[in-house]
């Protein structure tokens, strides 16, 4: 058997339909969709921290709950150590054609591949959701929450295994000592104190994949260096990859190995993060970079603002999709999408400069 | 288990603690609870039997006598004492309400989680069902219903009778409730969370939905009571009660069949109706206030009570750093 990488996705697409009035129908006009995600490929080794940046409404949630399985993909493969997640063979057994704008994904190829239990999967890949007041049920102690996955997976059955994972996971994740914290409910923990039972709560099963879905953006400034450093030491001790998303550039050289970035559904430049946080190719990325705070007030750079908003997502621009907000716009780029093309060690973009 | 008794004695100590505050519902406990009381120890209320004939000393029936000549609320046409029938029809109007209540709460809450959390075609077929019972005039249908059952000889008390007819037709408005809250429910992030650690249904719906609804399933309960009450008052008036053992409502039946009314007899028309009014309003008092209470969005927030406070996990190193900072 070839190595796997840990994570790999191939030409994903998540579209939402919009609805339909009745009018509409009886016109036949053809359904029209969110294009959420439309076409990522990235992959992840083991033991390599991702990070997905990009603005609000970019699909980086969607891209989570995918992965996770909490969202079936409209087209598009997802390997978790080779094997095929989600329902897609379902929907291709139904006769429910690939989506015609998809293009030139939706072989039947991934028919063939080994597919993974959603609930394998889930044992294997934890999620860390964005806002820690919200992902602990408020009638659960903390005990409970952590003890979750355990109950959930039907593994460590004896009470007292039980209690010593929930401990040694709740005092790696910082809540020490745990006795005081297992009996308490949500809504005695201050924020970051919350995030850490969620981060508890993923790791007690000792997951291959940790998939983090903004785990820092609704918490306070201060609190935010702490969750990130936890975060950093449980990736060091137990080698477990991260999916890292956000919409703070700030946050990602601390910790990254890779860096995506997301512009309207598609990854429009990847790399390893100094490679390409000291080489931008692509002109939003160099947006991006241009606006994140440096240390050194004597330090000025040329900033880039980038006019008007992010365009629909049901309507996304013909060409290239950054073409009418792009300050280096070409006619070119109006009327053709660009592939991506390499431009350093594992560093890729998509635009028509390079 | 000892963590659980804790917790459990915990949330019970907190619970009194807010509803002692609130005087309407101690009044409503009060009026309920003294209601429950008196059904379950009736013999300890009343020397006599409900069928017990009250004669004088020639030996012939007390009809109709004042409060003032006999007992505390005098007798019925028959000499039978008003106050010990008034008890022992508290068992059977509280018992037959209870009954009809827990099974509406259970038809409901069983209707509106399923509907609530499978939604789709699910949702619109039992929703479908509920508003179909919904628009159905309820006391013509009672009626009938009753009538045919009794007719069927299904060898079954009528009051089980009335309990079954009231139970699956008074759901309607617990289906609809609680499915609105467990639509809200599903959505949120913690059942997201489950699911992403691969939770099966049956253990979101246990574990995350029910103990959000649980609060709402109580006091709507408590208001099901009351209604199932009042409706079994009705019905039993109406000549559908079970003559041999009479409750409230079959009391009421009996003091306008035998003219009680004309006769000026009001201790035999009056005590049944202050009976039922005692226990309904004290179940609306009770379940009003136990809603309001165990509404989740207006419980008290973690930093009032001193107790609830947490400790910061370094709270030696951050105060010492704090007051050089000051200093």
């Amino acid at each position: 058997m070839t190595q796997h990488d840990l994570l790999e996705v191939r030409d994903l697409y998540k579209y939402f339909p919009i609805h339909q009035s009745i009018l509409d129908m009886l016109r036949r006009k053809p359904p029209n969709y969110v294009k959420a995600v439309d076409g990522v490929s990235f992959s992840l080794a083991r033991g390599e921290v991702l990070a997905i940046v990009g603005e609000s409404g970019c699909g980086k949630t969607t891209i989570a709950r995918t992965l996770i399985g909490l969202e079936e993909q409209t087209d598009g493969e997802i390997l978790f150590q080779g094997e095929c997640v989600g329902a897609q063979e379902r929907r291709l057994r139904a006769g429910l054609a690939p989506l015609e704008s998809a293009g030139t994904v939706g072989t039947r190829e991934h028919l063939a591949l080994p597919r993974i239990a959603l609930k394998r999967l889930r044992q294997q890949a934890q999620m860390i959701f964005q806002d820690p007041y919200e992902s602990l049920n408020p009638r659960s102690t903390i005990f409970e929450i952590v003890a979750e996955p355990l109950v959930v997976h039907g593994l460590s059955r004896s009470r007292g295994e039980r209690a010593a994972r929930v401990k040694k996971a709740l005092e790696d994740a910082g809540l020490r000592p745990a006795e005081d914290f297992s009996m308490r409910y949500p809504h005695e923990l201050s924020g970051g104190q919350r995030q850490r039972v969620v981060i508890a709560g993923a790791m007690v099963l000792q997951p291959e994949l940790l998939i983090a879905d903004e785990p820092v953006s609704m918490l306070d400034v201060s609190i935010r260096a702490e969750i990130l450093n936890l975060l950093n030491d449980l990736r060091r001790q137990s080698g477990v990859s991260i999916v890292f998303i956000t919409h703070d550039l700030g946050t990602v050289g601390f910790f990254a190995d890779r860096l995506a970035v997301m512009y309207l559904g598609r990854i429009v430049e990847s790399g390893p993060v100094k490679e390409v946080v000291a080489n931008p190719s692509h002109p939003y990325t160099k947006a991006l970079l241009s606006v994140v705070p440096v240390p050194n007030p004597r330090l000025r750079r040329e900033r880039v603002i980038l006019q008007g908003e992010t365009p629909n997502a049901a309507d996304v621009p013909n060409g290239c999709r950054f073409h009418p907000r792009c300050p280096v716009v070409m006619e070119k780029c109006k009327e053709t999408d660009p592939e991506y093309k390499t431009v350093g060690d594992g560093h890729q973009a998509a635009c028509w400069l390079i | 288990m000892n963590e659980r008794w804790i917790l459990f004695k915990r949330n019970v100590t907190d619970f009194w603690r807010t509803f002692r505050r609130n005087k309407l519902g101690l009044i409503g406990a009060v009026l309920v609870l003294s209601a429950v009381l008196v059904a379950v120890f009736a013999p300890a209320f009343s020397p006599y039997k409900p069928t017990d004939v009250i004669r004088d000393e020639n030996g012939r029936g007390l009809t109709f006598a004042p409060p003032s000549v006999h007992g505390p609320l005098g007798t019925d046409d028959a000499g039978r004492d008003v106050w010990t029938q008034l008890v022992y029809g508290a068992r059977i109007s509280i018992m037959v309400g209870f009954l009809a209540g827990f099974i509406a709460m259970f038809i409901g809450s069983l209707f509106g989680i399923t509907a609530g959390y499978y939604g789709g075609s699910v949702d619109t077929l039992l929703m479908r069902i509920t508003d179909i019972l919904l628009v159905i005039p309820d006391l013509p249908l009672m009626l009938v219903l009753v009538a045919t059952m009794r007719q069927m000889d299904l060898h079954i008390s009528p009051l089980i009778v009335l309990v079954i007819v009231i139970g699956l037709l008074y759901w309607t408005s617990t289906a609809r409730l609680i499915r609105s809250q467990v639509l809200t429910i599903k959505e949120r992030q913690f059942v997201a969370r489950a699911r992403a650690i691969g939770a099966g249904h049956a253990h979101i719906i246990r574990k995350h939905i029910l103990p959000q609804i649980m609060p709402l399933i109580v006091a709507n309960t408590v208001l099901i009571l009351s209604t199932a009450i009042l409706v079994e008052s009705g019905l039993a008036f109406l000549g559908l009660g079970d003559p041999t053992q009479p409750s409230w409502g079959t009391m009421l039946n009996f003091a306008f069949d035998r003219s009680a009314i004309t006769n000026g007899a009001w201790w035999f028309y009056l005590p049944p109706g202050f009976a039922i009014v005692w226990v309904t309003l004290g179940c609306v008092l009770l379940g009003n206030v136990l809603e309001e209470m165990l509404n989740p969005r207006l419980t008290e927030h973690h930093l009032e009570g001193e107790q609830h406070m947490v400790s910061l996990p370094d709270a030696q190193s951050l105060s010492g750093s704090g007051s050089e900072a000051v200093s």
